[in-house]
């Protein structure tokens, strides 16, 4: 049993325009060890998926799934009570711009002490000890000056600093980080994503990495989860993965890497994400796949039963050849 | 901080010269003038009349009088009541307290459930607790200060019996005036019962006085309160595992009391205004019955003195207000000004 067992998974926000689905039947897998990436664009589910997992959705998500489990203990039965045990302790989790994830009318002292107060009931003078401490781990200089600063006091990098060591304060299973480089700048990006990889190494938590950059997760990632418009399209071990891609989207925002482009234009892939109105019938990814056919634009490709990991497609390609593909003709 | 407060005293010279060429120029655009008022229904004749203003000093050009009531108030002299010969100032430090006393309670209770009811409210959005809290706000915000006191009085001092219907104690007790505030002085005198009376005075005037900046204040927590749960340090919060009170409580309710100070800073103003008709009803003896009072009798220095010390208090407080900012918000601690 994998510490994070979650079988699809669905969030649907009841909106003006009737329900809209933000993520359709995931399932995932971690475990102790092991740094997994979720890849997608802007809009595939990626936050509101970890976010529905943690319970942090606003009353206008619905969330089902058959199976969310952490550690053994069912997520989605827990009480609100029995759940705030679990987060911020064995689950925690690190976001996207740390500026504003940071309270402003509160010292980073405050900020670092309060998961420790109420999860592992330190006193005061316990708290501070440790708060210096893991400042100090992650890669703050002069812990015990900062730790009466406040958030605007310090740089975006720090303050992503600042909450990574909230975020490990009470030793985590699990630590998701939701674009914790995207607010960044270049070479603070590489700094704060090594720190997290040594924590990982270190602590031999999971790391659950939610990104859109193709760059960070070859760095980082053992397995990649690629996500599209709510989906799961397919995962795969990292290298694996970048040598053959096994569905279309994959291939496509492969392609569009500038390193591995061949052309002087770099490869895009053509329109966008569907949304709420304009969602297809068949496959999701069809209105921008080259390989559509009919029967993509009708059916919607569907999983075996058990198997969470193959591409979600009628023709999933293989060194970039589509598998039992009509041809040409019949894709008209 | 102090190149701030500096520049924070300075913009107050204009206003403060402002408020003492209005507060002179209106009440002597009233028709009348204070030595017939003080003639009354006998009347007088047109050379006793015109003898008495040369005698008060009301004949010379309007000028005239202004630039010498300018500068004696640098002197610190607000001039005599014409009608009872105190100095202005004495008069209104004598009712001072009164209305104080009166507009703190009034405060307190605002504040004390003005705060609670907006983030409530907006912790339930689009409730019915919501809509039946807000849609009473409005109306209490939109309630004239005398019929609403009319209408207490009515109902808890005529049908319910309840509280009194005017004054700040019962005329069963006496004692002397120690600090002004009734309610002090009615414990200190030891007399049994007069705390109990002096608070049953005070409740009906407090509801009043306190219904308007209790309605502002509620609108005002609530939606700075709407705009600070969405922001992500509060998710921040959750991920942490606290517990909704000290997520709303702690995290939120600082961010979102940045606005509602202001606000409740602003109201010192409303309940001075206030305080002038909520006092005449209830005949409480502070400055704003003293306000009108000296109006209706043409009162002159009492009425453009008490204008300008009120005015004065109204902008000290502001800027206490503006001080105490940086207690709340970090952000914006005068540094280096």
């Amino acid at each position: 049993m994998a510490l994070l067992e979650i079988e699809n998974l669905t969030v649907e926000f009841a909106t003006a325009g009737g329900q809209f689905r933000a993520v359709d039947r995931l399932s995932l897998q971690a475990d102790a060890g092991d740094v997994l990436a979720i890849v997608g664009e802007s809009g595939s589910g990626k936050s509101v998926a970890m976010l529905a997992m943690m319970g942090l959705l606003p009353w206008t998500a619905t969330v089902t799934a058959d199976r969310l489990q952490f550690d053994g203990k069912d997520l989605l039965t827990m009480s609100a009570a029995g759940r705030r045990k679990i987060i911020g302790k064995d689950i925690s989790m690190i976001f996207q711009e740390p500026m504003s994830s940071l309270n402003p009318c509160f010292t980073i002292g405050f900020q670092l002490g309060e998961a420790m107060k109420i999860h592992l009931g330190l006193s005061r003078e316990a708290r501070r000890s440790r708060a210096i401490e893991l400042l100090d781990l992650v890669g703050i200089p002069a812990p015990e000056k900062r730790i009466g600063s406040f958030p605007h006091q310090l740089s975006g990098g720090m303050n992503q600093r600042v909450m990574i060591a909230i975020a490990i304060a009470c030793n985590p299973k699990l630590l998701v980080a939701d674009e914790p480089t995207t607010a960044l700048d270049v070479t603070i990006q590489a700094q704060i994503l090594e720190l997290l990889l040594k924590l990982q190494q270190e602590t031999d938590m999971a790391l659950i990495l939610i990104t859109h950059d193709m760059g960070v997760v070859a760095e980082t990632a053992q397995r990649v989860s690629v996500q599209y418009a709510g989906q799961k399209v397919e995962e795969q071990p990292v290298a694996s993965l970048f040598d053959d891609p096994r569905h279309p989207y994959t291939a496509a925002l492969l392609a569009a890497l500038p390193e591995r482009a061949h052309s002087r234009q770099l490869p895009s892939i053509p329109g966008v994400v569907p949304g709420q109105f304009d969602r297809p019938d068949g496959c999701l990814f069809a209105p921008r796949c080259t390989f559509a056919t009919n029967r993509c634009r009708t059916e919607p490709p569907e999983r075996a039963k058990g198997d969470t990991t193959s591409a979600l497609c009628f023709y999933p390609l293989r060194n970039g050849v589509p598998q039992g593909h009509p041809g040409k003709e019949a894709a008209e | 901080m102090i190149a701030f407060l500096l520049r924070r005293i300075g913009l107050l010279i204009p206003t403060f010269i402002g408020v003492t060429i209005a507060s002179f120029g209106f009440i002597r655009l009233l028709p009348g003038d204070p030595v017939l008022l003080m003639a009354g229904e006998r009347g007088l004749t047109p050379e006793r009349h015109e003898a008495l203003l040369k005698q008060f000093g009301f004949d010379r050009p309007l000028w005239e009088q202004f630039l010498d009531y300018f500068f004696a108030i640098f002197q610190g002299d607000l001039g005599q009541s014409l009608v009872t010969k105190e100095p202005v100032f004495s008069e209104f430090l004598a009712r001072f307290p009164a209305t104080i006393e009166l507009s703190l309670c009034a405060i307190i209770f605002a504040v004390a459930l003005g705060i609670p009811a907006g983030m409530f409210a907006a912790v339930k959005r689009g409730s019915t607790y919501d809509h039946s809290i807000m849609g009473t706000a409005l109306v209490g915000y939109s309630m004239p200060i005398f019929w609403w006191g009319l209408l207490l009085i009515i109902f808890f001092s005529g049908i319910l019996k309840w509280t009194p219907v005017s004054g700040r104690i019962s005329l069963m007790f006496f004692f002397p005036p120690v600090t002004g505030f009734m309610l002090i002085d009615s414990l200190l005198s030891g007399q049994k019962g007069a705390f109990t009376s002096a608070v049953s005075h005070l409740i009906l005037p407090t509801v009043v006085l306190g219904t308007i900046p209790l309605a502002v204040i509620a609108r005002q927590t609530r939606s700075a309160m709407l705009e600070v749960l969405s922001e992500d340090y509060v998710r921040t919060a959750k991920a942490k595992g606290l517990a909704p009170v000290r997520v709303i409580g702690v995290h939120a309710l600082r961010n979102a009391l940045i606005p509602v100070i202001t606000t409740i800073g602003l109201q010192v103003g409303v309940l001075l205004a206030g305080a002038i008709l909520t006092e005449t009803i209830f005949s409480w003896p502070g400055i704003g019955k003293w306000m009108v009072d000296s109006i209706f009798r043409r009162d002159y220095p009492s009425v453009q003195g008490g204008l300008l010390l009120i005015a004065a208090i109204v902008m000290i407080v502001n800027l206490i207000v503006d001080l105490m900012y940086g207690l709340i918000n970090p952000r914006i601690r005068h540094t280096g000004g």
